[in-house]
């Protein structure tokens, strides 16, 4: 579609989900992710974002959801049944949202747990080393318990967690939330460093400025349907994006780099 | 002074037995969120078998395969009815587990009758003397079995990846599964380990000086309940420290029934939950236990 340049590594075709048989979350939605590309997944609270990453990651089960319709083929192959511990093995891992870090484990307890999973136990020592190379301050206390961690590093910690299964797509819900501007622009960066490592991002957002800051393309998602899809540039001025996300107008269109939306957020921040 | 340490060798024994009981009521408790009340039959079952094996073949082999069996009975229940049950009220689930109790103690009962089984332990009645202080070998073996158990578990706990997957499930099971932590797996193998210790339990528990199997050293486990939770239900720490203080509480207060006789006859029975109430009405989440546990 938008993204010749690559075979999709996950296309949804046509999703619908209800909770409990009523609640309808997603009602029709189409979203492709090229290999080796981030993409962006913006859209308010109950928008259906939450829903298609349980979706993806196998988890909705536990919610009590259930697809209606429609398919998820990850790398060629349906989702279809399969448990978070398969997609887990396969490469697709999720970064849960609000961290869910295990607090009362240890930084490197932590890493190790996020390691299980993995389907080659010999990438386990290389995969921690990667993590401590990408996030310094985790490998200074990795004796210490997560809990103690502060809000930004314990979401590296999450993330640093998803990464040691060797993910091949790597789904994130929410990076961003509740951190301070500064934390949220490394988190960028951090984001745009896996995906030069070789692994392609599903970014979820309500922080637009940073989500399409670091994405190739975007899509919104409004009441469980795709309302705008585009490349990220083009996405971050477009007029309904500007007003709806941005809260801007639209000289601003240079929003889109991490550090400029830092300081847009900071002020906010600090009033 | 020599009463006084025999009572607390006894005790420390007695509670090495309901150490074990307890933890693995902590272990289920933290792997699948389920209060299980069927530690008893599965400590009877383990004892049953091996005394009626052991004439047959074996002490050792009896051993063994009474372990290994109640270890099975464990899992069985936990596949055959916990798994398929994830996500009923966690009331419901505890009150299944009381089903299986007594269907379980009901049978054996039967099946033992008025008889008292003799397990048939090498170490008979014998007696040790530790610095002067009197001991039966089946209670000395108690308290070094135990130890080993629960140091292997321990250890086994915190590095083993095993005991990481319990703890990261025990603390967020969505987080753990979207990891590829197999929730299911980790429920199973902590009914197993469970099952293991309850049988070791009451291998020991029905040795010297106790006279044998009776259905009524089901009732051990009624002991460990309260070492469980005084320690703290998710603890698996103050099991043990719960345990310990619940069985030297115990002998204690055996021991000493002539100076508090004021409290009436057979005090020694309700010692374990009065120390438990005395306990909860100062710290109400145990000795141990993770005080937000309520809190989403």
């Amino acid at each position: 579609m938008m993204d010749e340049t690559h075979a999709p590594i996950l296309e949804v075709r046509d999703l619908a989900v209800t909770y409990g048989g009523v609640v309808q979350a997603l009602r029709g939605v189409d979203i492709t992710v090229g290999e080796g590309s981030v993409v962006a997944l913006l859209g308010s609270n109950g928008a259906g974002k939450t829903t298609l990453l349980r979706t993806l990651s196998g988890t909705l089960k536990l919610h009590k959801g259930r697809v209606e319709s429609g398919e998820v083929r990850y790398r060629g192959s349906s989702l279809k049944g399969r448990d978070p511990a398969r997609c887990v093995a396969d490469g697709l891992v999720q970064v849960p949202e609000g961290r869910r870090i295990f607090s009362r484990l240890t930084v490197e307890e932590n890493l190790k747990a996020g390691g299980l999973g993995a389907k080659d136990k010999s990438t386990r020592a290389p995969a921690q080393e990667r993590v401590y190379d990408l996030f310094p301050v985790l490998a200074d206390r990795r004796t210490q318990r997560a809990g103690l961690l502060s809000g930004g590093e314990q979401q590296m910690l999450a993330i640093g967690r998803g990464l040691m299964a060797g993910p091949k797509l790597l789904l994130l819900d929410e990076p961003s939330l509740g951190l301070a501007p500064r934390i949220i622009g490394q988190i960028g960066e951090v984001i745009r460093e896996i995906n030069r490592q070789g692994t392609s991002v599903l970014l979820v957002e309500q922080n637009a400025t940073m989500a399409l800051g670091v994405a190739d393309t975007a899509f919104v998602l409004d009441v469980g349907k795709v309302s705008l899809q585009g490349p990220a540039v083009e996405l971050a001025q477009s007029d309904a994006v500007q007003r709806l996300y941005l809260g801007h107008g639209a000289e601003e269109t240079e929003a889109a780099a991490p550090r400029a939306g830092t300081r847009k957020t900071l002020a906010r921040w600090k009033a | 002074m020599n009463q006084f340490l025999s009572l607390l060798l006894n005790g420390l024994s007695l509670g090495a037995i309901y150490a074990l009981i307890a933890l693995g009521f902590v272990i289920i408790f933290k792997a699948s969120e389920v209060v299980t009340f069927m530690q008893g039959s599965l400590l009877l079952l383990g004892a049953y078998l091996i005394a009626r094996l052991s004439e047959p073949i074996g002490f050792w082999a009896a051993a063994a395969v009474g372990i290994v069996g109640t270890a099975a009975a464990a899992v069985l229940v936990e596949r055959l009815l916990i798994s398929r049950l994830r996500g009923a009220p966690v009331i419901s689930l505890a009150i299944l587990t009381i089903g299986v109790d007594l269907i379980i103690l009901t049978e054996i009962t039967r099946r033992i009758g008025s008889d008292i089984l003799n397990v048939g332990h090498p170490w008979g009645g014998d007696a040790v003397s530790i610095g002067g202080v009197g001991i039966t070998t089946n209670r000395a073996l108690a308290i070094v079995v135990a130890g080993i158990l629960i140091g292997a578990f321990f250890i086994a706990f915190k590095f083993s990846s095993w005991g990481i997957a319990m703890r990261a499930a025990a603390e967020d099971g969505e987080a753990a599964a979207l990891m590829g932590i197999r929730l299911g797996w980790v429920s199973m193998v902590a009914w197993l380990v469970a099952g293991v210790l309850a049988a070791v339990a009451g291998l020991f528990a029905t040795g010297s000086p106790t006279p044998g199997v009776t259905p009524a050293i089901w009732a051990v486990a009624l002991a460990a309940l309260p070492a469980a939770i005084l320690g703290g239900l998710d603890s698996t720490g103050g099991a043990l420290v719960g345990g310990l203080i619940i069985g030297v509480a115990t002998a204690m207060a055996a021991g000493y029934q002539d100076q508090i006789a004021f409290l009436g006859r057979g005090f020694g029975e309700v010692v374990p939950y009065v120390v438990m109430v005395a306990v909860l009405l100062v710290r109400p989440s145990g000795l141990f236990g993770t005080r937000d546990v309520t809190r989403v």
